[in-house]
């Protein structure tokens, strides 16, 4: 079957129509973070303080069922996976930076794009956060020559886990979905368990 | 304007996030698998309709290389930074831009529609609000020098990566939960 998607890598419209669909996408996002919870910080950060885990729940949920369709959408040749970005694996600079953002994360509040949906339904704290993305943002920018060597450390290109490991796609994902399963199971039992700590 | 601490022995059911002046009270949140999937959706409906996935850190981006652009556009053509987010378009002319403002929006008419909205600083009860602010400040100045190191923040890499099996993405995920649990019991005042 010939592939049919991504439809704007494949030129079936402009980049005009491209905003419009960010827009809407956009929107998509920002309503089910804010159904989730994710527009308030202490529901946020309770996953630090495992009495309540909707993060991982909901994290990984999207992650499966965007992972499933993809791979389903690929296997009977729909979408053409070659043509999605990837952001290309630098493993030393996302080791610091996931643990910078993490520990941004607890210390915060919020994450960039829970932080606009926090933003949206009035929550101060959120506004100070964003000012907070800010100053980063010129720390880095204003010190990219200082930060520069670090962003460029070990650099393993564009590369998914079924390639580096030399397994099939398929079951990489099968894999995955099973992890997802045992870490909903061990949330749940784990609340359950903290629920006085709230 | 209430500081009072929001969500008070009730996470997870929306029931603290009440306005006082609302005559019912807010919406429950909704069950975290259906809002996953929810998200999953639109994710994989950005897949589809787009070849690229959701973003949040590079709108901020966009927004910072034009104001610095208005106020010098020497500095900003110099800069490595800052010129990754210039062209010929107008820099809030951006994809990501676009997603943003829609998340926002999208946020605010479910607020709105839950009766969830609010004007309140959110925190736990044994810290005050201004000690609340300085470390929303705090936070969101680490998590921006985070998601530049790491070409991504929960959204651009862990969430949109993590689906495509993207290396960097898990490992990135990966270190987003160790170091929240690292540093967690530090400012723990500050949530419960």
């Amino acid at each position: 079957m010939t592939a049919i998607a991504p439809f704007y890598k494949l030129e079936m419209f402009g980049d005009g129509a491209g905003l419009a669909f960010a827009l809407a996408l956009g929107f998509g996002f920002g309503f089910f973070l804010e159904r989730a919870g994710f527009a308030s910080s202490r529901k946020l950060t309770a996953q630090f303080y495992l009495f309540d885990m909707s993060v991982l729940k909901v994290m990984f949920t999207a992650i499966v069922t965007a992972m499933v369709g993809v791979y389903v959408l690929s296997t009977i040749g729909l979408l053409d996976f070659s043509l999605i970005y990837l952001i290309p694996t630098f493993v030393v600079p996302q080791i610091v930076g996931g643990l910078a953002l993490g520990i941004g994360f607890v210390v915060g509040g919020y994450c960039p794009g829970t932080s606009m949906a926090a933003v949206a339904t009035g929550r101060i704290d959120a506004l100070v956060y964003v000012l907070g993305i800010f100053a980063g943002l010129t720390v880095f920018a204003e010190g990219f020559a200082w930060f520069q060597p670090w962003n460029e450390m070990t650099s393993l290109g564009k590369t998914t886990l079924p390639k580096l490991l030399g397994l099939p796609y398929g079951m990489i994902v099968a894999a995955v979905v099973v992890l997802a399963v045992g870490a909903f199971l061990l949330a749940e039992r784990v609340e359950a368990r903290f629920r006085g700590a709230r | 304007m209430n500081t009072s601490t929001v969500l008070r022995g009730a996470p997870g059911t929306g029931e603290g996030a009440r306005a006082s002046e609302a005559s019912r009270p807010a919406q429950a949140f909704m069950n975290p698998y259906l809002a996953g999937v929810g998200i999953g959706l639109v994710l994989l409906a950005s897949f589809v309709i787009m070849g690229r996935g959701l973003g949040a850190t590079g709108a901020f981006s966009s927004f910072q290389a034009w104001i610095v652009q208005m106020i010098s556009p020497e500095h900003a053509e110099a800069n490595a930074v800052y010129s990754d987010y210039l062209g010929d378009e107008h820099p809030l002319l951006a994809w990501l831009v676009f997603l943003v403002a829609g998340t926002f929006v999208g946020a605010l008419v479910s607020g709105l529609l839950a009766r969830r909205s609010k004007l309140t600083v959110e925190k736990g009860p044994r810290i005050g609000t201004g000690a609340r602010l300085v470390l929303a400040f705090v936070g969101g100045t680490l998590t921006a020098i985070g998601a530049k190191l790491a070409l991504g923040c929960t959204s651009g890499q862990a969430l949109t990566g993590g689906a495509l099996l993207n290396v960097g993405s898990w490992i990135f995920m990966l270190m987003v939960f160790a170091g929240g649990y690292a540093v967690a019991w530090f400012v723990r005042r500050q949530w419960t």
